[in-house]
């Protein structure tokens, strides 16, 4: 490909190949205070690639590639090439990784212990993770949590931030403008900014964390929590991997381990700041 | 059908992990996780390694649990052990 960069985020090294200068130049932007390693291999391909040659110049499209393709996927255009390049890169770890149960999940930690927040998009567990990731909390990841099958620990995945549509002001009010990508307006997913994880989530993205909480939110209601029981919580944390099935008795066994260990709540919240007060009184709990 | 006779997983085939209500089961030849409730761990507990019809299992668990009158259990426990055979947790002997 014309155009290559290496990213490490966590433990997976990426080597993103483009046929356009655009998607790399905006991600070495996005991931320039990430360590680099050149000459490790790679764990993850990811190619951005025009339909037919001539697209690289006429109307250009994006199309996603890889180690893993999903049929049928829709070319973006190139001016969304960096939602394309993290698309691509979400969907090589989803479906390759194999060296821990990969969770869609976000994740914070403090004090080496992980808050594990989980959830359909829209749950708001990507912006409650920024949000106190701005705080006293580091930020493991706001898409893809990691548990080691040995030994349960939680590994941080912390890529940019994907803020999307109102979150994206709610957190720019908070941060320095050059933790921001670019806005990237109507996408399939709304409009979407990325937010630079702080130097420090970064410094320390190897560092493994015990799961001390499993919340499972949504927003949109009136502030609220519910217990779960251990059964609900495996139903849907099996729900929300990406690699349980691919794992095999090491994810069957990571599983009931996570669950039987962390205690889990759903809860409901109408905005931020009472999801986050409803996150540190449950930390308060678990964390004792 | 009633007194048809079933085997259980040899021991080793099976993991099984109680979470609360639910019981999660992986079955190592089939690397299915199947996710039961109360009483179907109970039946393959107390089924062992033997061949057991519904009759023998009641007689089991009637050591451990009250099943009521004698009979009413085993049309109940001939279905459950139609679902297990179903999952492919137990098979006929």
């Amino acid at each position: 490909m014309r155009h290559s960069v290496r990213i490490a985020v966590g433990p997976v090294q990426f080597r993103i190949g483009s046929d356009w200068a655009g998607p790399v130049a905006a991600l070495d932007r996005l991931y320039a205070g990430y360590p680099r390693d050149d000459a490790r291999p790679a764990d993850a391909t990811v190619r951005l690639f025009a339909a037919r040659p001539w697209r690289r110049w006429l109307r250009p499209s994006v199309h996603i590639g890889g180690d893993f393709i999903v049929p049928g996927a829709l070319p973006l255009p190139l001016s969304m090439g960096l939602l394309a390049a993290e698309m691509a890169m979400n969907l090589q770890v989803a479906l390759g990784w194999r060296r821990h149960l990969l969770l869609h999940a976000s994740a914070v930690a403090r004090d080496d212990r992980a808050l594990i927040m989980s959830g359909e998009s829209g749950s708001g567990k990507s912006t409650l993770a920024a949000l106190l990731g701005e705080g006293d909390w580091r930020l493991m990841g706001d898409e893809f949590t990691l548990i080691d099958p040995a030994g349960g620990d939680a590994f941080a995945f912390p890529r940019a931030v994907s803020l999307k549509n109102e979150a994206i002001a709610e957190v720019a009010a908070r941060v320095d403008a050059a933790r921001l990508g670019p806005l990237l307006a109507g996408t399939p997913k709304g409009d979407i900014r990325h937010l630079i994880p702080r130097a420090d989530a970064i410094a320390a993205m190897h560092a493994p964390a015990r799961p001390a909480l499993l919340l499972f939110p949504r927003f949109g209601r009136a502030a609220g929590i519910e217990s779960m029981g251990e059964g609900e919580a495996f139903v849907r944390l099996t729900e929300a991997s990406t690699n349980y099935v691919a794992l095999g008795e090491a994810g069957f066994a990571a599983l009931t381990r996570l669950v039987r260990e962390t205690p889990a709540f759903g809860i409901t919240y109408p905005d931020s700041a009472a999801g986050i007060a409803l996150v540190e009184e449950l930390w308060a709990e678990a964390a004792r | 059908m009633a007194d048809r006779a079933y085997r259980a997983a040899p021991a080793d085939a099976l993991r099984i992990e109680p979470l609360g209500e639910l019981t999660a089961i992986f079955d190592r030849r089939s690397m299915q996780t199947h996710l039961v409730v109360s009483p179907l761990p109970e039946i393959l507990d107390a089924m062992g390694a033997d061949a057991c019809t519904p009759a023998r299992v009641a007689e089991r668990l009637a050591a451990t649990f009250d099943l009521g009158g004698a009979g009413e259990a085993q049309p109940i426990l001939a279905e459950r052990l139609g679902e297990l055979a179903a999952m492919g947790l137990v098979e006929r002997a």
